[in-house]
């Protein structure tokens, strides 16, 4: 287990970077995440997105690309731009949640 | 810590070639093309012979599994599935629908379904033109989003610069 300090809070992360602790998730946190992984400014559409997420990981759903593109947030053409370079793995580090280990 | 920075050298370019048309043969070939996308990876997708079947609009979604021929087939339960059994008529079709429901449940997509998603991820499909021109298919027979029907000189084109995955 590691720790950083991101906007002024201290988080603790796993070997992927992704927290372990979601207690310690705020805006700030968010939009610093983003920033390291190359998304230089979260919309409102990056926080519908994160949102949904979040809600998906609190209420035990299994959270996919496939789900998320059926979700009415955002289309999956949509969520790759949004998230360049791995939307699912990227849009749920930045939410603060695990990291999802479905195959598809 | 960005994501992938532990990984000594990244995958940065995938072409998939899928040359059968059985269902296992195809899936293989969308869960690795479409898992490509997810990480963030160049991704081509590549049909040729009995493979076209998964963009062939008629069969795309109707492909079976071979339930004669195939050592791996087994009974629900895991006892074997005696061939005699899988050569009578409608054993194949039952056994590939059981198949495709199973997979509905694991959240995996029909084919259709699945190529719309890499081709919303950005993933680009292409028929081969040798296999179409020898199975007779036409335009409208064949999925809709499609970047073209290509030689084999331009899939070598498109494939440089990363790997080539044969399934």
């Amino acid at each position: 287990m590691a720790e950083k300090t991101l906007a002024g809070v201290t988080i603790e992360i796993d070997d992927n970077g992704y927290m372990t602790n979601f207690d310690q998730w705020n805006k700030e946190v968010a939009n610093a995440l983003a920033k390291e992984n190359g998304i230089e400014e979260l919309t409102q559409k990056h926080w519908d997105v994160i949102e949904y997420i979040q809600k998906g990981v609190k209420d035990g759903v299994n959270l996919s690309i496939r789900r998320i593109g059926k979700s009415g947030v955002v289309d999956i053409k949509t969520f790759y731009e949004l998230f360049p370079d791995g939307p699912l793995k990227k849009a749920t580090l930045i939410a603060g949640v695990p990291k999802p280990s479905g195959c598809v | 810590m960005r994501i992938g920075k532990k990984m000594s050298e990244k995958i940065k370019k995938v072409s998939v070639i899928c040359a059968k048309g059985s269902l296992e043969d195809v899936y293989a070939a969308l869960v690795m093309t479409n898992g490509a996308r997810m990480e963030g990876i160049e991704a081509n997708l590549f049909f040729t012979f009995f493979g076209l079947d998964a963009i062939t609009k008629k069969k795309m979604n109707k492909l079976h599994t071979a339930t004669v021929g195939n050592p791996a087939m087994a009974m629900p339960g895991g006892l074997p599935f005696p061939t005699l059994l899988g050569s009578l008529p409608g054993v194949e079709a039952g056994v590939s629908a059981m198949m495709r429901k199973e997979m509905d449940k694991l959240d995996i997509p029909p084919v259709e379904e699945f190529l719309d998603m890499i081709h919303a991820a950005g993933g680009k499909i292409y028929g081969c033109k040798l296999a179409v021109d020898m199975f007779k298919l036409k335009e409208e027979d064949m999925y809709d989003d499609i970047e073209g029907v290509i030689t084999i000189g331009e899939f070598y084109e498109k494939a440089a610069g990363g790997q080539i995955i044969f399934t």
